[in-house]
């Protein structure tokens, strides 16, 4: 393999290149990435760099990109993708042709329906960090956040460190239920209320309205309340950006249909918000969108491309996430759901400081933990050599 | 091999321990200590991999 061409310029795109030439790979490496910035780190999006403490050269990846040796088109998207011919076509009327490629496009927010006013944010990108940050220093007098998912909890609790009055939306009945449990979703939705936030469970957005100059004025919900908001966060989730792989002869669904170590098609591989793969330890088919994730699937993919044939090692991470939500931090190593029982190892939800291991099997698949960093990682551990139910549970004693 | 924590900037996510028990550790208390500051040669990869992946970059290496 003499060429290869890494697209997507964050987190699991630049952990990919620079794999690759600690593996030892020495031909021309391309780069190609949407944005203009030098890459950055998403997490202190929703919540340093929005509450203004810190700026944007501090969220810098910690990787040089000189010392890659890269071919870099930054600024540029990637519109299609010859998988056959391993051919890129670019949004500039380049074309980048290929031994080997990283797909690392990652994932683009989910909008609202019909027309959207300005005043309407989303957060995906450090400029969109930036733009609703600006208009929070203008002080408005309410910020509606629709979605109560990791993005919209974390820019709810942000706004109210800031100041700002909230309100948060969330059409399911609890919020990040479908992930962490009714329990959970309880114990996050109580948090919010108690750091003063108007907190609306179960009830969808029916339209924006928008004054003659069309910027957004109200937030009307299903159920005909209105609220008027001159600053609305939409952060309803997102889907893989693999709208420039259609007819590239991908399998597509849900992001790239990969093989157990994250080969699409001979000679491509991907990494991040957009593959999803087969994971044998758990046996469900994974697409995950965590920064661990997006560092741990960058570099799988790196050594697959690299492998000689025979020697692809299956990918099987246990899947780790943090939220930072007020003085609470939310994680979970492994998988919460679906599982056949979950059981509380030390603290409760009532007093917010809790750990949850969940058992599928005779297995312990994962643990949860609000304020426990430590049972958290241990579980991690567990999780990761396979460990049985029962040391599992033992993870509470003494705790 | 020196290691270095910044605690103003350690959310004590517990990733380091995770890599490196062996010279991390986060307790009950949530905070994290260092067990061995200057630990020995062959535990180096390790540290070196708790550096890259510390979410909030707050561990460094001197010497």
């Amino acid at each position: 393999m003499d060429s290869i061409a890494v697209v997507g310029a964050s987190l699991a795109g630049v952990n990919a290149a620079a794999t690759l030439r600690a593996e030892g790979f020495g031909g021309r490496l391309v780069l190609v990435g949407d944005e203009i910035r030098d890459p950055y780190d998403r997490p202190p999006l929703s919540k340093q760099v929005l509450a203004g403490t810190w700026e944007p050269d501090r969220i810098a990846l910690p990787v040089d990109l000189d010392d890659l040796d890269l071919e870099q088109h930054r600024g540029v998207r990637a519109t299609a993708l010859d998988a056959a011919a391993r051919t890129i076509s670019l949004a500039d009327g380049g074309e980048v042709a290929v031994d080997g490629i990283v797909l690392a496009t990652g994932a683009t927010p989910r909008r609202l329906p019909g027309a959207t006013p300005t005043g309407v944010h989303m957060l995906r990108t450090l400029d969109d960090a930036l733009a609703l940050r600006a208009a929070l220093d203008a002080d408005p007098a309410r910020v509606v956040v629709i979605g109560a998912g990791f993005i919209g909890a974390e820019v709810a609790a942000t706004c109210r460190e800031r100041g700002h009055e909230v309100t948060l939306v969330e059409a399911m009945d609890w919020p990040l239920a479908r992930v962490l449990g009714e329990d959970v979703g309880r114990l996050l939705a109580g948090v919010h209320e108690e750091h003063g936030v108007d907190v609306r469970l179960g009830v969808g957005v029916d339209h924006l309205e928008a004054d003659p100059l069309g910027a957004v004025r109200a937030v009307h919900l299903a159920d005909r309340s209105v609220i008027e908001s001159s600053v609305v966060v939409v952060g309803i989730g997102v889907t893989p950006a693999v709208e420039w792989l259609e007819g590239s002869g991908l399998a597509l669904d849900d992001g790239v249909v990969c093989d157990e170590a994250l080969l699409a098609a001979p000679g491509i591989v991907a990494a991040g918000d957009l593959v999803r793969w087969p994971h044998r330890g758990f046996g469900e088919v994974l697409r995950i969108e965590h920064w661990d994730h997006a560092i741990e699937s960058g570099r799988a993919a790196a050594r697959r491309l690299l492998a000689a044939p025979g020697d692809a090692v299956a990918f099987e991470p246990v899947p780790w996430f943090w939220s930072d939500q007020y003085d609470r931090k939310i994680q979970l190593a492994g998988r919460a759901a679906p599982h056949d029982e979950a059981v509380v190892l030390s603290g409760s939800f009532e007093e917010q400081r809790v750990a949850v291991a969940y058992r599928r099997g005779d297995r312990i698949i994962g643990v949860l933990g609000v304020n426990r960093p430590r049972q958290v990682v241990q579980g991690r551990m567990l999780i990761e050599r396979g460990a049985s139910w029962d040391e599992g549970l033992a993870l509470g004693d003494g705790a | 091999m020196r290691v270095v924590v910044d605690f103003d900037l350690c959310e004590s996510n517990a990733v380091c321990m995770g890599i490196a028990p062996e010279v991390f550790e986060v307790r009950d208390d949530d905070f994290l200590y260092v067990l061995q500051e200057e630990p020995a040669e062959e535990l180096r990869p390790k540290v070196e991999e708790a550096v890259r992946r510390c979410p909030k970059q707050a561990i460094s290496i001197e010497g």
